[in-house]
């Protein structure tokens, strides 16, 4: 295939994938929103009153980072584990193999799909946050920067995850057992400096404490954690997921006998 | 040119299985070609190795001269394949999966929505263009999947099945469909359960079995290997006893009709004048099974391990 041609099979791969997810919004789009209002309403307002200020902000502009970076991972994860999974269950995934476009534009077709909704889902949080609280930018380019190397990185994620799913059940158990958990434990509601040593160590084990710091960062100007360092790590994980995903493609597991 | 050339091709699954054990295959450009078998003798096998959707465990596979090792992309933008089951998005739009498909093969959009229509015109689809494609009786979705397969216009068309379930009127219109684009010189293979299908349709034929190819050869040279045929005679008086017909083998079903195996050594009309002498008066007679059936019936028999090993 010339590159004009993997170019349109790119594209089209992702118009498919945009059309999938805006086509059921009412499970895609909305479902973010309403949670995430309610985030704003009941820790931000009702609960975030009484608690005062955290690093240097109220609590409801501290949270509001964390909650848009959890809006961008469980959707840029949850939008390719699902339609990717739902591929392969319908078969549907040989439209694609039987087809000459090489692995890597099928991979990127799919993840840039799913980052695609998991930053219009965080844009969309985003706006709504602008009705409990004001948001300043206090570093454009880290702020998009980490948006989107986190929305590849759980794009990828999703990505391995619906390879070796083989039932709808394998598809929710990573985002429960795994994503939910580091997510909440993650630094979207509280600094890891209020913990004591021993958990904050722990804390940093955890990759999103880095993406949510990352975000914090380029919106309210400050972090737990060295930005440039999550930022490279951040990167040096897209690449790892990319390069196992590339390859699980191309061998065929999960998706060819 | 062979539009499909197939090298010592063998499949083993991860469970053991040997569904090919190093078949060899050519198919000429423009032929209308019968890959025959029994379930489980390797046909779906061997169209997914061709169609990618199976990775061989050894062998060449070729489309019009391109390796599918080497030159993966050439050799898949010449062939389309139509599987036996549905494998598109339920919720699709009939018109979108068409353009979709395009698209994969790197087809631009206005380019792509004008072959779509000309496809779905032809297979009688463009009045379902928006309907989506889980709403479409089993006979749409198979045309549906003809349309997809044709949308980047392949040199090779590979049809697994495609009649299965598909009621007469259907089938009859898929056939002439498939007749026309024939003619207009793409290649087809066809697997199918419906061997009228097949000699009706194909000019050269190949039997697989237990993932070894018992047959291949032209339709007109595998019909003169039947050396019996069986016609069912539908009498016009009652009889109680079977009647004995020299050269012939004679069964009586009920008492209005014989069943009688023909060698090929023995013409009908020694049949008949025979029947004539004594006095049975023949009001009809039809083939008891497709010609093409009998001889399958028969290769295949000859391949069961069982008879192989007596």
């Amino acid at each position: 295939m010339s590159a004009r041609e993997q170019w349109v099979a790119f594209l089209t791969i992702v118009t498919k994938e945009i059309r999938r997810f805006t086509r059921i919004w009412p499970q895609t789009l909305l479902p973010p929103a309403i949670t995430m209002t309610l985030y704003f309403v009941i820790f931000g307002n009702l609960i975030g009153s009484r608690i005062g200020e955290m690093g240097g902000f109220n609590y409801m502009q501290y949270i509001v980072p964390g909650l848009i970076m959890m809006s961008v991972i469980q959707n840029s994860y949850g939008n390719v584990v699902s339609s990717f999974f739902s591929t392969k269950f319908q078969h549907s995934i040989e439209e694609m193999l039987v087809s000459p476009m090489p692995a890597h534009v099928i991979l990127n077709g799919f993840i840039v799909g799913g980052m695609v909704r998991g930053m219009l889902v965080g844009l969309i949080v985003s706006l709504l946050s602008l009705f409990f609280t004001q948001l300043s930018m206090q570093h454009l380019l880290i702020t998009i920067t980490v948006v989107i190397l986190t929305a590849a990185l759980f794009a990828l994620g999703g990505f391995i995850n619906a390879i070796f799913a083989n039932k709808f059940d394998d598809i929710s158990i990573v985002p429960t057992f795994i994503l939910t958990p580091l997510t909440y434990l993650g630094g979207v509601f509280y600094s890891i400096d209020l913990l004591p040593d021993f958990w904050r160590m722990v804390s940093l084990a955890n990759p999103i404490v880095y993406m949510v710091n990352a975000f914090r960062y380029g919106v309210l100007g400050v972090s737990d954690v060295n930005v440039y360092a999550s930022l490279g790590a951040i990167l040096v994980f897209v690449v790892a997921f990319y390069l196992l995903a590339l390859w699980l493609l191309q061998r065929g597991t999960g998706i060819r006998h | 040119m062979s539009a499909l050339t197939i090298r010592n091709l063998t499949k083993t699954y991860a469970n053991g299985v040997q569904a090919l054990k190093g078949i060899d295959l050519q198919v000429e450009k423009g032929d209308f070609f019968a890959l025959l078998g029994p379930n489980g003798a390797g046909k779906s096998t061997t169209i997914g190795v061709i169609s990618s959707l199976v990775n061989k465990t050894a062998g060449e596979v070729s489309i019009f001269g391109h390796s599918l090792d080497t030159q993966r992309a050439l050799a898949k933008m010449k062939i389309g394949v139509v599987p036996q089951e549905f494998n598109f998005n339920q919720f699709e739009k009939v018109f979108d999966i068409v353009v979709t498909q395009a698209g994969f093969y790197g087809i631009p959009a206005p380019l792509a929505r004008e072959r779509a229509e000309k496809y779905l015109r032809q297979l009688g689809l463009w009045e379902k263009r928006d309907k989506q494609s889980r709403t479409l009786s089993g006979g749409m979705k198979r045309r549906l999947m003809i349309a997809r397969a044709l949308v980047h216009e392949p040199e090779l068309l590979i049809l697994d099945e495609p009649t299965a379930g598909v009621d007469i009127e259907l089938r009859r219109s898929m056939w002439d469909f498939l007749t026309r684009i024939n003619g207009e010189g793409k290649t087809i293979i066809l697997t199918t359960h419906y061997l009228e299908e097949a000699e009706s349709l194909c000019r050269h034929i190949a039997i697989i079995d237990h993932g070894i190819i018992v047959e291949n050869t032209d339709m007109k040279s595998l019909l003169e290997k039947l050396q019996v045929e069986t016609f069912i005679l539908d009498l016009a008086r009652p009889v109680t006893e079977v009647p004995v017909l020299e050269g012939f083998e004679v069964w009586l079903k009920d008492s209005r009709t014989l069943e009688v195996a023909v060698p090929k050594s023995q013409s009908l009309n020694t049949l008949f004048v025979a029947l004539a002498e004594q006095h049975f008066e023949v009001m009809s007679m039809r083939n008891k099974a497709n010609r093409l059936e009998e001889l399958f019936v028969r290769l295949v028999e000859q391949n069961l391990p069982g008879e192989q090993a007596s």
